[in-house]
């Protein structure tokens, strides 16, 4: 009965959640004002890319490598939007609203609700990923395979919820002026993890640890997925292989989170932290 | 008498909002860390895009320039034209209303602060850049570079007072958009390319904004290959149009301040938080 009634609290935290974080993010402006801010501003990332290829690489825009960058670089949106949001909304709710205070006191289950969240930031995220693929393969030719995807590859994406959740319990226990833990992970990840370059061009030590962070295989796999190609580190790695390790590397990380997530909690309600206010 | 009290009150208003920046920003290590690392991450990323499709060498140098110039970009985005609106949010800007000073000083005073707090960043942003990417720079005429330099932050710096005063309307929708602004203008200023792979009609378009030109004028002036097919205009034409520029911004945000102030006293928003 219990069980229950903690699951239905989760879920309706879940939905409340999603609904509040997707109001936050789209209601400062009518519908096709944001439809459009939700497009420029990835759609400027994508194409200082296609400008970068199309000036310099050998081929320009039909380099071999430039199909797996393009698909890397789009389905990065979303690592900053589910990583740096959940960790963000803690400092929203902290500190702008203040109102982070009172989701602790209301029957909300806080992991679900942060869940939620970032699940309006994944929305929103969505729209840009799918824009983006549309014009890389109606404008730029990459080869996409929309009707050809391999889901059992995309499944790693869960993953990701879990690495924001364990970077949320750090800013639970850390300053407003933290705001760069974010994106300075999303960046470092950017670069680590093969997003817009083949691994090994980097320095080996560097490569060395992209190669152990499972961001690097959910790349690679969203990759194979919608191109159906292998990058050459990776030829080796069959699909299962892959998605062992991401469901592997998934399941480490939910334990992780949910352990780190439920220390800095303990920590941040004993020293007073879940209202703090640096008003700066 | 009356005009030299107002003189000394302008100047120590500019000196009380830029001491801040001058010298609270260093204190907080974080922010200077932040502000030295995310560039650099970025300038990394795209370093090791060059390098795996081979680019001349020089592009490694344009990357790491726009790197570092993106740092007052963003200081002007965060720190100019949303400044009002965090101290709307934190509830000084009526302190602001209230003080007997120019409001015209306080802009002033936040631009010189954050030209100098930006400047620091940005020099870590290149030596680290230089030394990481053993990035040669030739410096060919040392004075058109500082006065290209300096004439673009001037500029730069007007425009983001010019946007502060505009954005003293906004709620939430100052954040956005200056969110909004960051990829789009690396994009169209060239950041991470030369402007000139846009066309000539988009970089002209893309001049508006000061740092397209400053890049560029700096690009050719410390690397020689831009002096090919890669620049836009000559650097002493982009000089010219650079200082019409600072003219230009720092009048109309004279003028925007006065009238956005009028405006949203009108409209009750100088106090409105949470928006």
């Amino acid at each position: 009965m219990r069980a229950n009634g903690s699951r239905s609290e989760a879920l309706r935290s879940l939905r409340v959640a999603a609904w509040l974080g997707w109001q936050i993010e789209s209601n400062w402006a009518d519908p096709f004002v944001f439809a459009i801010y939700s497009l420029v501003k990835p759609l400027a990332g994508a194409l200082i890319l296609v400008f970068m290829y199309a000036v310099i690489a050998k081929g320009g825009l039909q380099s071999p490598l430039f199909p797996g960058v393009f698909v890397g670089n789009a389905l990065f949106i979303y690592v900053p939007a589910v990583l740096a949001g959940i960790s963000w909304t803690i400092i929203d709710d902290r500190e702008h609203y203040g109102m982070l205070k009172y989701v602790y006191t209301a029957p909300v289950n806080v992991l679900t609700y942060l869940v939620g969240r970032g699940v309006a930031k994944t929305m929103v995220a969505t729209i840009a990923v799918v824009m983006m693929l549309l014009l890389g393969t109606l404008a730029l030719g990459v080869p996409i395979r929309f009707g050809g995807i391999d889901w059992p590859l995309v499944l790693g994406s869960a993953m990701l919820a879990f690495f924001g959740i364990l970077l949320g319990g750090v800013t639970l226990v850390t300053a407003r002026h933290n705001y760069g833990v974010g994106e300075a992970v999303a960046g470092g990840l950017y670069l680590l993890c093969g997003v817009v370059f083949p691994l090994d061009t980097l320095p080996s030590w560097l490569s060395s640890i992209g190669r152990a962070i499972p961001i690097t295989y959910w790349v690679e796999a969203m990759r194979r997925a919608l191109l159906g190609e292998r990058t050459a580190l990776f030829s080796g790695l069959s699909n299962g292989a892959l998605v062992a390790i991401l469901a592997g590397s998934t399941v480490v990380l939910a334990v992780l989170a949910v352990l780190v997530f439920r220390l800095a909690e303990r920590r941040a309600r004993a020293k007073g932290l879940l209202d703090m206010q640096m008003m700066y | 008498m009356r005009s030299r009290s107002a003189w000394t009150i302008f100047w120590r208003t500019v000196l009380g909002r830029a001491y801040p920046r001058i010298i609270g920003a260093q204190r907080e290590k974080s922010w200077v860390f932040f502000e030295i690392f995310l560039p650099l991450l970025q300038v990394t990323a795209y370093v090791y895009i060059y390098r795996a499709i081979e680019a001349p060498p020089e592009f490694i140098g344009f990357v790491v320039l726009g790197g570092a110039m993106s740092a007052y970009w963003l200081n002007v985005l965060w720190s100019m034209a949303s400044q009002l609106y965090w101290e709307k949010e934190t509830g000084n800007l009526e302190l602001y209303i209230v003080a007997p000073t120019s409001r015209m000083a306080i802009l002033l005073g936040m631009a010189l602060g954050g030209m100098f707090a930006t400047t620091l960043r940005a020099i870590a942003v290149i030596t680290i850049g230089m030394l990481l990417f053993h990035v040669s720079m030739t410096v060919r005429n040392v004075p058109v570079l500082l006065g290209v330099f300096l004439t673009t932050l001037v500029a730069l710096y007007g425009l983001g007072m010019l946007l502060s005063s505009l954005f003293l309307l906004f709620g939430r929708e100052a954040w956005h958009l200056s969110n909004l602004l960051q990829e789009p203008v690396s994009l169209v200023s060239g950041f991470y390319f030369p402007v000139r792979a846009l066309g000539q009609v988009v970089a002209a378009a893309a001049s508006i904004l000061p740092i397209t030109l400053g890049l560029d004028a700096m690009r050719q002036l410390l690397f020689p290959a831009m002096l090919g097919d890669l620049r836009f205009l000559p650097a002493e034409v982009e000089l010219g149009i650079l200082a019409g520029l600072a003219v230009l911004f720092l009048i109309l945000a004279r003028r925007a301040l006065a009238y956005f102030e009028t405006l949203a006293r009108r409209e009750g928003r100088l106090s409105i938080r949470g928006q």
